[in-house]
């Protein structure tokens, strides 16, 4: 009897997914069994694709190859621990999201739900089988129909122009990426028209040629993954979506893009030059610091989250950046602890981001109301999504003992290392770089301040929130599971790097798992105790006993009387709502710091305006400097090529005639 | 593994700093009242004050939620923790692997994402202003922190507190310019993160110039008294890192009981002269407006990228 191995169990997940998405065809307008049955099976079936390749992390690669698609084009398919690591993440984030939209998909939204579980499930599996290509056919098939699917979910609403148009944007960068990585791809096969991994590893390219596949596949995965100056799709796509979508979009979907870039660069390619890594570290510094900043602006509290992702990627580039710096002087250790850091950021983020863009589902679900401007107070009706969202912000924004700050502390710690560069220039602006992440985790932790206490803390600024409800119970049990990942990779991190060393060995040939594993599971010291050490249980333990027993030494000598009043405000008598700061108005200092960063219109009142007034709105340069001007010449070059295109057809006849003549002379044998 | 002895040093240690703390904020409170020719209040007069808020009742107002009862409690332990892993005494503290330097620095941030959060809790124009102004201070201050932290973290070439004050109090005598600019950067930091003149006024409520006193408005009772006492363990812990990292002389290496004895009254010699030093920069200068901050707590963060810079350009690989 033939073993099942993980990736044969992997692809019948994937073949699960589907067949779930075409059980909802069948039913398109039966929500209740969608809901009650098809997504919770989805959700099972993620559960299985985490565990699946959570235990075959460390095995070696094995290979498939399935007989479909073109005749003598098979897809070749292959496991090993760089894709096992991001399944695992697939599968774990996809059980909480799926849970999630049980509850949450209802029949009056747009597309019919049933149409919706379709999308949804092809969504999921198509990135399963990004993972798991390897060949290029294969992962431009599965690459398309993510970017397929993942367009007409953004569009569920699809009766709102702007939902159009924002699809419409989508769509046109995600191909544009596309075709950046087909050429990749290439350059890569080097004329030898084999299109497999396999085929592409054994090229020995050129410095010249490699640095072009390298260049491309930067564009092409930045595009996907909202690297700046391709990020703009983030912020319009993602409010858009549905927010399981949003969730399933920023948390899994833009990792997928990191996988293709380290897969490209790590694996495919041979040659490592200096310079990859510092262009990455460069654009990686640029979105992050570009994205944190535009976050904390953002009056809508979805595009808050978009820009945030933009300012994780940016994070995740950084990281690539420096992993790539020191692979190329073969400086492996430390490369490894550069390269760690991203993979466990990767989880982090796809933990914390997902649950963040479901709890403003249910913000949105229960109000109706995505701008910051009109919620507040939300923490009385739904104490659930509120304290949830709490660990969401507090991971985000970078702080211990959640899963953000492992990933931020590996960061540093990797760039306290780079004085050991054999280049004297690229170990000063290193540690400079390193100043920009710090102050990029700092303002994180405003615009994570801001959108926890804008949306749930205050007075309603709404007179209708107070018929907000709390989430369901599919949401909450959603939400709670990513949660608990966000926690448990956050006071867990040996554990979890000891799982992942094997993808970090297997791309760089050494990992970290040797130092960690001598010291205790609690302890994650990825040098030496000495050098530096970080232990998230004694951490939480030690603030969780001076809490409790202080509370307990208070209420033992004195007393716990309390009673409740009107606030006292210094005595002010004006308490209402909008005595409080607006989303605006909370950012305002980040405007006026970091004004030259913002392309702002404002329109300020005059002292004798009896209704004064106040406006500011917040755009993006590059709309004004780079996407304009190329809209404008994109049209003005469409606009020559009319003049050709007269609609006579002798005149067509003649052209016709002359490219024939033209094509004899030249592919003349 | 974890000695009797050490954990005893680490359990004696936290307690006096839940000691100390509010006499050194006394201290400070009395050397200021001196410099400005004011009859000062008695030195004891924080502790009178955390047992009269102990005492009285928590008022809370109608609109508090959960958030609010419980960010006082984290931020004391925050900074309970703080103060445990800072080398004050003695570098054999067991729980300091438990955070390193960088983590200190999220510690600081746990703490202050909270009472910014519970400041916003109730809805008055004077919370939401104090949460959103301690976050500017914060973001300026904490990445000009981190580069102090790294130039120190690559002169001992590591980032855990107790390595760093062994390499620097323990070795040869060698003086680096480039602590020189991160203790110039530290000390701006320091009065910032305190809410301190130039920065903020721990002595005013005046609406236009509040930052901390205008997030913990609405707070009373016990919740109060949290607050005042971990604020003044926020400045006892920035006070012994400033030490630790720039006068680490005196600590004791191991936890052998004279050198502990003999680290004592020397950390409370350089405490009071810290103290000293804070109230004398709170009497001669003026507060400064708030957007005015933004450029103060800029210069720490450029002098501290330049002391990083001075250490990788002079300093070599030493």
């Amino acid at each position: 009897m033939p073993t099942l191995l993980p990736i044969d169990t992997l692809l019948i997940a994937a073949s699960a997914w589907l067949a779930i998405g075409l059980l909802g065809l069948l039913a398109p307008r039966n929500s209740r069994f969608i809901a009650t049955t098809l997504f919770p099976l989805g959700a099972l079936v993620g559960m299985l694709v985490g565990f699946i390749a959570l235990f075959s992390l460390g095995g070696s690669p094995q290979t498939a190859v399935l007989a479909i698609g073109l005749p003598d084009l098979p897809f070749h398919l292959r496991l090993d621990n760089l894709s096992a690591v991001f399944a695992m993440l697939v599968g774990f984030v996809a059980v909480g999201i799926s849970i999630y939209a049980a509850g949450y998909f209802r029949q009056d939204e747009g597309t019919a739900p049933g149409l919706l579980c379709f999308e949804y499930h092809v969504f999921l599996a198509s990135m399963l089988l990004v993972l798991l290509a390897d060949d290029a056919y294969a992962f431009m098939v599965a690459w398309e129909s993510m970017a397929l699917s993942s367009f007409f979910l953004v569009t569920t609403n699809h009766q709102h122009a702007e939902i159009r148009r924002a699809g419409f944007l989508y769509l046109l960068i995600a191909h544009v990426g596309a075709i950046a990585i087909l050429l990749s791809f290439g350059v890569m096969t080097a004329n030898s028209g084999d299109f497999t991994f396999a085929g592409m590893r054994a090229q020995q390219l050129s410095p010249f040629w490699a640095s072009v596949a390298f260049l491309l596949a930067l564009a092409g995965f930045g595009a996907k993954a909202g690297l700046v100056p391709l990020h703009v799709w983030l912020p319009e796509a993602h409010p858009a979506a549905p927010s399981p979508v949003s969730a399933l979009m920023s948390g899994v979907m833009l990792k997928t893009a990191i996988y293709g870039l380290l897969r490209v660069s790590f694996d495919l390619l041979h040659t490592t030059l200096w310079w990859w890594g510092v262009v990455a570290l460069a654009v990686g510094l640029v979105t992050a610091l570009f994205g944190v900043l535009y976050a904390t602006v953002q009056s809508d509290m979805k595009r808050l989250l978009a820009y945030s992702s933009i300012e994780n990627i940016g994070l995740l580039a950084v990281g690539t950046g420096l992993a790539l710096i020191f692979h190329s002087y073969r400086m492996e250790s430390l490369a490894a602890l550069a390269l760690t850091a991203v993979f466990y950021h990767c989880l982090a983020h796809a933990g914390f981001k997902s649950l963040l863009f479901l709890c403003t589902g249910s913000v949105l679900h229960a109000t109706k109301e995505r701008s910051l401007g009109k919620l507040g107070g939300l923490i009385h009706r739904m104490p659930w999504v509120a304290w949830l969202a709490l660990v969401g912000v507090i991971a985000s924004a970078g702080l211990p003992p959640l899963s953000g700050f492992v990933s931020e502390w590996l960061l540093l710690q990797s760039f306290l290392f780079s004085p050991g560069l054999p280049h004297s220039w690229l170990n000063m602006v290193v540690p400079v770089a390193a100043a920009v992440v710090a102050l990029v985790a700092a303002l994180a932790g405003f615009a994570m301040v801001k959108f926890h206490g804008i949306i749930f803390l205050g007075q309603m600024r709404d007179p209708s929130l107070k018929d907000a409800h709390d989430a369901g119970s599919w949401e909450k049990a959603g939400l709670v599971w990513l949660a608990l990942l966000t926690l448990l990779l956050g006071i867990l991190p040996s554990a979890v790097i000891l799982r992942i060393d094997a993808a970090t060995r297997q791309l760089l040939g050494q990992g970290l798992a040797e130092r960690i594993g001598e010291q205790g599971w609690w302890m994650l010291a990825p040098i030496s105790p000495e050098r530096a050490s970080y232990e998230p249980m004694l951490f939480l333990a030690t603030i969780a006993a001076s809490v409790l027993l202080g509370r307990w030494l208070v209420r033992r000598l004195y007393h716990g009387r309390m009673r409740r009043t009107t606030a006292w405000d210094c005595g002010y008598y004006f308490q209402g709502p909008r005595a409080q700061d607006t989303a605006e108005g909370f950012s305002q200092p980040i405007r006026r710091i970091f004004e030259p960063m913002f392309r702002m219109e404002r329109h300020f009142p005059s002292a004798r305006d009896s209704k004064p007034y106040y406006t500011v709105k917040v755009e993006d340069h590059f709309w004004h400097w780079l996407y304009l001007p190329t809209a404008r010449l994109l049209g003005w070059v469409s606009d020559l090529i009319t003049h050709i295109q007269g609609g006579r057809i002798a005149v067509y006849l003649t052209y016709s005639f002359f490219t024939l003549i033209l094509l004899l002379l030249v592919a003349r044998p | 593994m974890i000695s009797i002895s050490g954990l005893i040093g680490q359990l004696f240690a936290i307690a006096l700093a839940l000691v100390l703390a509010p006499l050194l904020a006394g201290w400070v409170g009395q050397c200021r009242a001196w410099l400005q020719s004011r009859t000062a209040p008695p030195l004891l007069q924080s502790y009178y004050m955390l047992h009269k808020l102990f005492h009285k009742d928590v008022v809370l107002a109608h609109g508090a939620s959960s958030l609010f009862r419980t960010a006082p409690f984290v931020m004391f332990g925050c900074m309970v923790l703080a103060c445990a892993i800072i080398p004050s005494l003695s570098t054999d503290l067991p729980f300091a692997p438990a955070a390193d330097a960088i983590a200190l620095v999220g510690v600081f941030g746990l703490a202050r994402v909270f009472i910014s959060l519970a400041a916003m809790d109730v809805g008055t124009a004077f919370g939401s202003l104090g949460g959103r102004r301690e976050m500017l201070i914060g973001f300026l201050a904490e990445p000009a922190l981190l580069m102090v932290i790294f130039t120190v973290a690559m002169i001992a070439n590591s980032t855990s507190l107790a390595t760093i004050v062994e390499t620097l109090a323990h070795s040869d005598f060698a003086i680096y310019p480039s602590l020189a600019f991160a203790g110039i950067a530290f000390a701006f930091v320091s009065l910032a993160e305190n809410a301190r003149v130039p920065v903020d006024n721990p002595a005013t409520h005046l609406e236009l110039t509040m930052i901390h006193e205008a997030m913990i408005l609405e707070y009373s009772g016990l919740h109060l008294a949290l607050i005042e006492w971990a604020a003044s363990l926020k400045l006892y812990a920035y006070s012994c890192l400033g030490l630790a990292l720039f006068f680490p002389r005196g600590i004791a290496a191991g936890d052998s009981f004279p050198a502990l004895l003999a680290a004592i009254p020397l950390l409370l010699f350089k405490l009071a002269i810290g103290g000293f030093l804070l109230a004398l920069i709170e009497t001669i200068n003026a507060k400064l407006r708030i957007f005015r901050a933004p450029e103060f707590l800029g210069t720490a963060f450029l002098l501290a990228v330049l002391g990083l810079l001075v250490r990788l350009l002079l300093e070599g690989r030493a």
